[in-house]
This record gives C-alpha cells, structure tokens and sequence, in this order.
C-alpha cells in the first residue's frame, strides 16, 4: 500500500504548492495512492471487497483466540474502511506527523475490527494479528496506545474517549493545527455521565474539529439499548447540545463518505450509524448471544462460508 | 502554599507555553491572573471532574503539560478511574493539584475532607506522590513538576501553613529529608505534621526524651531505604499524618518494618475514626488525636511505658 501526499478534498489549491506548504510546515496529507486516484464507484467497490477480508480477519481473530465481541467488531467495520482510506489524514510511514487526523476506538472492546483495518493500512503487520489475545502476545482485548501500530489512545473502560477527544481538540485550536479527531463511541456507552459531561463542554465551546461516531446497532452488554436507557431521540439530544447531527446507514460506504465530506465547519460533529450488531453473517445478526459468544468450529466453517461468498 | 504554588507556575508559563491549567470550577480568584496572562491555555472545565481528566489526557497526548485542579475528594476519587487508565496506565504528563489534604476544610465536613486519598493513589503505576510541608517545599514541588515527565499528584492544605525551612534545603525525590536528630525515639511525619512534628520534638525534649524527626515529603516512590535505616537504630517509631491509618504513610511504613523483621514497637497515628464530629480544622484534628497536645501525650505515654 503506498501513501502520496496530495492536496485536502475541495482544495483548489496546486498540489505541488500544497506539498511544498506541507514540508515547510512540517506536516503532509496523506491519501492511499490507488484510493486518491480512483472515482467515487470504483473506490466503493474496493472498499466492499475490502470489508469482507477485514470481517474474515476479525472471525479468525476471535476464533483463535477465543475472544468475546465479535457482534460489536462486525458493525463498525464500514466506517472504520471510511475513515482509514478515505477521510483521514494519515500514514503509516508518518504516524507521529502532529497534523495526522486522530482515531479514538472509545468502544474499546471492538478492537479486533480496528486491528483488522489497521493492518489493511499497513500499520500492523499480519504477524501481529496472530498475537491478539494469546498469553505473551502482542495485542490485547482493549487497545494500548502504541503510535507506531496506529494507536492513538488506551481505551477499554467505557465513557473516556469523547474527553480526551476534546483535550485533543483544544491543543489543535490553540496550536492553530488544523488535524480532526474522529471519536468512535458505542450507544450503551452513552448511558456514562462522563460523555455527556464531554458533550456539553465540546458543544459550549464549538469544537469543530472532532467528529464522534456513534455505532448505533441498538444493542448493548445485557439487551436492547430501548429496554436498558432508551437512547431516543438521540440525534435531537446531540442537536440539543449545539451539535451538528447527520445519520445515516452505517454499513453504506456512499452515505458514510458523504457525511464525512459534510461536517459542519462551527459546530462539533455527531454522525449516528444505522448498524447492525453482528453484520456479516446471519445468524449473528442482531441477536444478543454474540455480544460475547465465540464461535465453535461448526458455526466458524458456517460464518467463514457466509463472508467469503 | 497553594498560593505559591500557583506562583510558579505563573512564572514559569511565560516562557513555558506547553504549560496548561485546568480547574473543575473551584479556587475562588486563585487563577485570575494566570487567567489574564494566558487565556488560551486556562480552562474552566466545569464542575465534571471525570471530564476534566480525560481533557487533561487529551491535551498531553499533544505534548504538553496539564495541571488539574480541585479539591482533594472531587479530584481523586471522583474521577479514580479516569486517573487510573488516561493518566496512570498512560503514563501521560498531567500533574494533580489536590487542595484541602486531611481536615483542611473542617467544618465543611465529610464530602470535603482529604483523607483516603493517598491510599487509593499510591497504588497506581507511573505515579509520583509529593506532600509538601511548608510553601518552600511548595515552591521546590512546582518546579520539579515541570521538568518531571509522567503523572504526578501534589498534595496541599490550603493557605497560611507555617514556614518549616529557614534555608531552602536539599530536598530530592524520593529522599526522606531528616529535620532533626536524637537517640532516643523517631517520628516520621508528612505535610502538615511535620511543623506538628516539630513542637512536639522540643516538648519530648524538655522532658528528656530526644526524638529523630524524618519528612516524609514523597509517598511514591517511597524511600524504602530511610525506613530500613531507622528500624536498624531505634526501638520505637511513630508516624503521624493527616490522613487515614489506613493505606498512607503509617501503612508504607508499616510494610517496610514488618518485611524487614523489625523487633521494636511502631505505632501509626492518624485518623482511625470520625465519631461525626463537627468542627474546625483545629477541633477535628485535636479530636481525632492530631493537635500537638494529644500527639504529645500519645508518643509520651508511650516512651514511658
């Protein structure tokens, strides 16, 4: 996978300027290079192939190591695509670029998805996805900060992220840098205090620079969010808060890469993804059992047959 | 001595612009001058401690330095968990600045005392714990904050703490600093009570007895070395300390004594029990065995035992 440094979306500014403006100021924009070159239909359509070897990965993830979370891994998998070869700003070759866009996987636990998408960026190697969750091995069940792997930030323990999000936020306006910080949170993780602690303080302060992501597959731990803390109506809270609110389908590669191209420039950011909680193979979605359920051989061989068709 | 404190940073954020400040809505004019001088870089989170943490998190992830303020039970357990993981396990460089250790707001009562603190914080990895005596330890702590890299506690009272030090002396982290030298017994003391620690030392004297006294200034790391030192020369230790028996200095010593097969006897002096007392500072540390007169007659009882 190669990386080119090219000019931000709807810039009309010379590429050639941009670079020179990029080295200067010691920060670049990086695009995938086969991504940058390709149209919107064919970028698509790789991003599809792509989402069914990243949900492959994240079966023999699990499967090996005999790991919870694989619903909650299947119904991020689309933006995550989005996000790491598409919207952000971002390269393996230049991980402590302090202009990089940031990624915050507040939903901890959903980390084999992130690792599997990680690795297809060239982050981390396919080595390293063997070592997930074995004793002495390299990644755990709830990612460690590590920049070199692409790790921005240690989460596992939910309701932290949107808050460091916002400590991100307020170095890149003070610094006059101008990174975006893309914060992934889970609807049962809005049931903590401390996100909408941190809602309102990036409201009040019209952070325009994070754009947090809600996975609304409308499950949790223990149930339906409807039956634990009904989360409705949950884009008007956002909205409520001085947010800026799209959503949309969360498993639709076109309406995800158009709301990342239309955030809004004087608000935070809010897009709530339609999901579905175990997407990929039928008999995981939407049922409860594979918040934590890992599969046996018989369903593995079943689930692998249903994703590489 | 958090007058002080806020001082130097104040001085040092001239020239110092990774230097951030934020409070959870507390320290009443504490901050206008920071304030006014660096308005981009002081934030008032608002009364969210747990956010407030996780801000700090995020703004030295960026490469800078944080301070949060607050009172010690807000900034501490409140948000433990927030410390445990962004700060802790990140070993990020943010610096807690805990007001009101021990009985510091007396009769604001329970939610606002300062006493559980250093137990739950002296177990987390990465963490520096430093409880300044007297506004040149202050002072020293401020500093060394700056230059120190990782996370970091300080504990303070709150204002009007008498001056210890005459000469600004050595102090290092994670070395206790002898303030006096005798043979016959030996207190180790921390924050407040050290100028405690001092009175009772010439009371001891007068009556014949002629105590060591020993700062114990840094809690983590833990000097290990001065414990075992003075378990080899005396028969009989005290710890006294604003704060519970449970889990603070008198525990840290404790260990050290009972893995290194002291003989002698050690009694920890603290806060054990509240018994709902209501008062102030003064009322709740006599009550609670702290005020120098019932510290003088606990450690002389027992040296004439």
């Amino acid at each position: 996978m190669k990386d080119l440094w090219c000019p931000p979306k709807g810039s009309s500014e010379d590429a050639g300027l941009f670079i020179l403006r990029a080295v200067i100021s010691g920060g670049g924009y990086y695009k995938v290079l086969e991504y940058a070159a390709a149209d919107l239909r064919d970028r698509i359509i790789q991003m599809e192939e792509m989402s069914k070897r990243v949900r492959v990965s994240i079966l023999n993830m699990i499967y090996q190591s005999k790991s919870p979370h694989i619903g909650p891994s299947f119904s991020i998998v689309e933006i995550l695509i989005a996000l790491y070869f598409d919207a952000m700003n971002i390269s393996p070759h230049h991980y402590w670029d302090s202009q990089r866009d940031r990624f915050i996987l507040s939903k901890g636990h959903a980390c084999p998805a992130l690792y599997a998408v990680l690795a297809e960026r060239g982050f981390i190697d396919s080595d390293v996805i063997k070592k997930f969750a074995i004793n002495d091995g390299l990644l755990e069940q709830h990612p460690k900060r590590d920049l070199s792997r692409g790790i921005e930030v240690s989460t596992g323990s939910l309701g932290h992220g949107l808050s460091i999000s916002v400590g991100m936020a307020l170095t890149g306006r003070v610094d006059c840098n101008p990174f975006n910080i893309y914060i992934l949170l889970g609807d049962g993780e809005l049931n903590e205090g401390s996100v909408w602690e941190a809602i309102m303080f990036a409201g009040h302060h019209c952070l325009n620079n994070i754009i947090a992501i809600v996975d609304y597959n409308k499950m949790q731990a223990l149930g339906f969010t409807k039956d634990i803390i009904d989360l409705e109506p949950l884009a008007e809270k956002w909205k409520c808060f001085n947010w800026s609110v799209q959503q949309i389908n969360g498993h639709n590669f076109e309406e995800i890469i158009n709301a990342l191209n239309s955030l809004s420039s004087d608000k935070p950011n809010c897009i709530i993804l339609d999901t579905v909680k175990g997407k990929g193979v039928s008999f995981m979605e939407n049922e409860l059992l594979w918040h934590y359920r890992c599969p046996d051989e018989g369903e593995y061989y079943k689930a692998l047959q249903e994703l590489e068709a | 001595m958090r007058k002080t404190f806020v001082n130097s940073l104040i001085q040092n954020s001239r020239d110092n612009k990774n230097i951030y400040l934020l409070t959870a809505d507390l320290g009443f004019k504490l901050f206008d001058e920071f304030r006014s001088r660096y308005s981009d870089r002081f934030f008032n989170i608002g009364i969210s401690e747990a956010n407030m943490i996780g801000i700090a998190a995020g703004i030295s992830l960026s490469g800078k330095i944080v301070y949060c303020y607050s009172i010690i039970p807000f900034l501490i357990m409140r948000a433990f968990e927030q410390i445990r993981v962004d700060i802790a396990y990140q070993n990020l460089n943010v610096k807690l600045i805990g007001v009101g250790g021990g009985f510091t707001y007396g009769l604001e009562g329970f939610t606002h005392f300062g006493i559980e603190d250093l137990c739950l914080i002296r177990t987390l990895p990465n963490m520096t714990v430093v409880v300044p005596a007297d506004p040149v330890e202050s002072n020293f702590f401020a500093q060394f904050s700056l230059k120190h890299e990782g996370p970091m506690y300080i504990r303070l009272g709150k204002s009007g703490e008498p001056r210890i030090h005459e000469k600004i002396p050595d102090i290092r982290i994670g070395k206790a600093l002898i303030i006096k030298e005798g043979k016959d017994l030996a207190i180790f003391a921390m924050g407040s009570m050290v100028y405690k620690g001092l009175q009772i030392v010439d009371m001891l004297s007068s009556k014949g007895f002629e105590a060591t006294l020993i700062n114990m200034h840094t809690l983590q790391p833990f000097d290990f070395d001065i414990v075992k030192q003075v378990a080899s020369q005396f028969d009989i230790i005290f710890s006294i300390e604003e704060h519970s028996i449970y889990g603070g200095l008198g525990s840290s010593i404790s260990e050290v004594l009972a893995e290194n097969g002291f003989n002698g006897r050690f009694s920890r002096i603290g806060i054990s029990m509240l018994n709902d007392y209501i008062g102030d500072t003064e009322q709740m540390l006599h009550r609670c065995g702290l005020s120098v007169k019932e510290l003088y007659n606990k450690i002389y009882f027992e040296m004439r035992k």
